[in-house]
């Protein structure tokens, strides 16, 4: 039995955290392990810093959210200083290289900080709307909560009907996931 | 001879004589309505809701199947016995305070969703059952025991319009009276077509019917009924202001 | 005769607003009555997506009033009626649920429970403790489950209608917005599939003749003289505590030789499961206790704990609202009490292992 990975994910509305932390859970569940996932809501319904939190493990999950995660992917400036608090000693922090000014607010505690050009690897190599499933492929990569091959299993439940229509859009979403492995 | 006044077949015979005040018009209203309920022959099919304020002393009036709620409430409880058994037939029961104050939301919001049910209201210009204070319908210069020098229009606005205005919220296949307790045939038959706009699915029928209470108005026989027909009907015009059943020109006054 | 909503057990992924839509639908309910607030919304947009398949009804109301009083108003017309709600719509459900107490009408209200006092958060708390089982102007003759995860969100669903119908006490199942809304597995299934057998729903108005003759009922809940209310809600205590034991659930473990007790309920008492498999793991004495019913409450359960432990650890998202229904629970007791309490805010199990660190 291995410990129940926690992972918060944060980012500006539209940047898709909550769907990646979704297809996540949802591919852990379906490998038939524990997943629990939920999102951090307020009154407003648009706007704001928008965080996912997720957790994966082979034992019932515990308390919804948690104090200290293993892995905080954060993905604006108002993400990092938010999210900040979920860091401890064990946790590797990750944020996107393009994210100006936030120097002095990285955590000084985690164990790991990574910096990674997500966005611009999607603006570049890509395509900016695949930009979440890049940071899905780093988290799955960083933290091994599922295979890449049960991610794309999720992947293909949760947009096979898109894919239907445009295949291309398999081949593209496929590629940043494998892209966003390769950044961690 | 029999000695007993003919009462309609629907009300119940233990209850009697009923739990009104000498000369309160609420006797004279539920006569009217067990008249209809007899006529149109749906005692087996009616649900009765008896709201709070008198008409709670209606809760064993009638041989009808019959639910006293809370002031204000009757409109919703009978409104969810009719979504969830459309057969019943559903007659809320109330007086001005639930009608118009308290329970307002839910007579603006079922008039709006144009429910299959039908409500009356009796309007006697008063809260009665907790000792005669100013209510909604309260007359201006009326003096009840909390507008102690009269009803002020410019502190406590002008009497609310009932009918009019659930008539203004509804559309087609609304029905909307006002009768009053001084011409019962007239108020049974506005009861009649309520009760039969809504066995016919059409929708949303509603009755203010004009009561009276001598008990809080402290009037003599004379003066109540003097008050009921000359003050009142200056402010609540009797008549029909919705019927869907009436040919082109043949609603209103 | 439409298909049954769940043919046979399956694992699911969902939200726990889902989880009640599906556990309604399982459990044959007929209508549901409701007035948006958050975190409660989705169980109607799921009631209404799916209910029409199954030929069940909605009706969305003004507010929580009259949600509370139409579901009244079709539970009398012998159906299977309920309602969710939220914070303050669970104050204006007080008032129909105070009816249902004292009308004995079988009643089911789900709520997730938010921020109070007032609008606070649309997020979580467990602050609707005090309100959801004394709430109105009676005498808390309720029963209330706390459930803690999606299964038991599910089960004790199907089960309230059953409890309410059985007992005709309000029932309510007291979720919160992180249930509502969080995603986590459980397996549905069709209770009667499992050998649960469903109470079938009777009316009580416009009930239809017998042999040709209809009987009426007049029903009230006003009555003229104290004797006569005295003498009704004496009656309701009695049947009240007669099916306490009956009715009465809760969880222990790892107690027989506890330092320390936590004592939790809901969500919370996941952190506290936690907690206590960590802290015995390191050796330290901790035990576990979580009241499944708020009301009846497990007092003499807890009252045996409390008599053999040196100290209850009272830990809840309130300022002290489970804490009240301990302390009357264990009265006379002389167990020490600690308390972690968190208005408003989840509990993780990590900061009650520092907790329980620091006490011991």
């Amino acid at each position: 039995m291995s410990k129940t990975v926690k992972i918060a994910l944060a980012g500006e509305g539209g940047q898709g955290v909550q769907s990646v932390a979704e297809i996540i859970a949802e591919a852990a569940n379906e490998e038939g392990r524990e997943a629990l996932y939920i999102p951090n809501f307020g009154v407003e319904q648009r706007g704001g810093v928008s965080v996912a939190y997720l957790q994966i493990g082979d034992e019932p999950i515990g308390s919804p959210k948690f104090q200290t995660a293993d892995i905080v992917v954060a993905l604006s400036d108002r993400a990092v200083r938010r999210t900040k608090k979920y860091v401890g000693e064990e946790t590797t922090f990750v944020y996107d290289t393009s994210i100006e000014g936030i120097e002095d607010d990285l955590p000084k505690n985690a164990a790991r900080i990574l910096a990674m050009p997500a966005i611009e690897v999607s603006k570049n190599e890509l395509n900016p709307r695949v930009f979440n499933i890049i940071i899905m492929g780093a988290v799955i990569k960083a933290t091994n909560v599922v295979s890449e091959d049960d991610a794309k299993a999720a992947l293909e439940k949760k947009l096979g009907y898109k894919f239907e229509q445009n295949p291309s859009l398999r081949e593209l979403n496929y590629n940043a996931l494998s892209r966003g492995m390769e950044l961690v | 001879m029999s000695t007993v006044p003919q009462m309609p077949k629907c009300w119940k015979v233990e209850s009697k004589p009923h739990k009104f005040c000498p000369g309160c018009g609420h006797g004279l209203v539920l006569k009217a309505l067990g008249e209809a309920i007899d006529e149109l022959g749906i005692q087996e099919k009616a649900v009765f809701g008896a709201d709070i304020g008198c008409s709670l002393l209606a809760w064993d009036f009638f041989d009808i199947d019959t639910v006293q709620t809370h002031h204000g409430r009757t409109t919703p409880v009978v409104t969810g016995v009719k979504r969830a058994n459309p057969d019943t037939i559903c007659i809320a029961y109330m007086g001005d305070g639930g009608g118009y104050a308290i329970g307002s939301q839910h007579l603006v919001n079922a008039a709006a969703r144009n429910e299959r049910i039908t409500v009356i209201l009796a309007n006697n210009c008063n809260y009665a059952m907790t000792g005669g204070q100013m209510a909604p319908t309260t007359l201006p210069g009326m003096k009840t025991e909390t507008s102690p020098y009269g009803r002020d229009v410019n502190e406590a606005g002008y009497p609310t319009q009932g009918p009019e205005m659930v008539a203004a919220i509804t559309r087609e296949g609304a029905y909307v009276a006002r009768g009053t307790v001084s011409n019962l045939k007239q108020l049974k038959g506005y009861f009649k077509k309520a009760l039969q706009n809504q066995m016919d699915g059409n929708g949303f029928s509603f009755v203010e019917a004009l009561s009276t209470c001598p008990t809080n108005w402290r009037t003599n026989a004379k003066d109540t009924w003097a008050f009921l027909e000359k003050e009142m009907t200056q402010y609540f015009k009797v008549g029909e202001i919705k019927n869907p059943a009436a040919k082109e020109g043949e609603s209103g006054e | 005769m439409t298909e049954k909503p769940i043919q046979e057990e399956k694992r699911a992924f969902l939200t726990g607003n889902e989880v009640v839509a599906w556990a309604a639908l399982a459990a044959k309910a007929d209508i549901m009555y409701g007035y948006p607030i958050t975190p409660q919304n989705e169980i109607m947009h799921y009631w209404t997506r799916m209910a029409p398949k199954f030929g069940k009804r909605f009706l969305q109301t003004e507010d929580e009033l009259s949600a509370g009083f139409t579901t009244l108003g079709g539970v009398l017309a012998g159906r299977k009626a309920f309602t969710a709600t939220a914070g303050p719509g669970n104050t204006l459900m007080q008032e129909p649920m105070s009816m249902a107490e004292m009308m004995r009408i079988p009643s089911v209200v789900v709520v997730q429970q938010r921020g109070g006092p007032s609008t606070a958060t649309v997020i979580y708390s467990q602050q609707e403790v005090t309100m959801t089982t004394f709430g109105g102007n009676g005498e808390g003759f309720r029963i209330v489950y706390s459930p803690s995860n999606h299964q038991e969100l599910f089960d004790y669903t199907i089960k309230a209608f059953n409890t309410a119908w059985k007992y005709r006490f309000p029932t309510f199942v007291l979720g919160d917005g992180y249930q509502a809304k969080l995603r986590e597995s459980l397996t549905l299934y069709d209770p009667e599939a499992r050998g649960i057998e469903l109470i079938e729903p009777e009316p009580f108005l416009g009930t239809e003749p017998v042999n040709g003759t209809k009987s009426y009922t007049n029903m009230r809940n006003t009555y003229n003289t104290e004797d006569e209310l005295y003498d009704i809600i004496v009656r309701y205590g009695e049947e009240y505590k007669n099916i306490a034991p009956e009715v009465i659930e809760f969880q222990e473990f790892d107690c027989e030789d506890a330092d320390v007790v936590i004592v939790s309920h809901g969500v919370v008492s996941r952190a506290a499961k936690g907690a206590v498999q960590e802290l015995r793991s390191q050796g330290l004495k901790a035990g576990y206790f979580r009241p499944v019913t708020l009301r009846p409450f497990p007092a003499d359960q807890l009252r045996a704990i409390a008599d053999k432990t040196k100290t209850l650890l009272l830990v809840e998202s309130s300022y002290g609202q489970m804490s009240k229904l301990v302390k009357e629970a264990i009265f006379g007791s002389t167990v020490a009490l600690e308390y972690l309490l968190k208005p408003g805010v989840g509990v993780t199990s990590e900061e009650l292992v520092a907790k329980v660190k620091q006490m011991i």
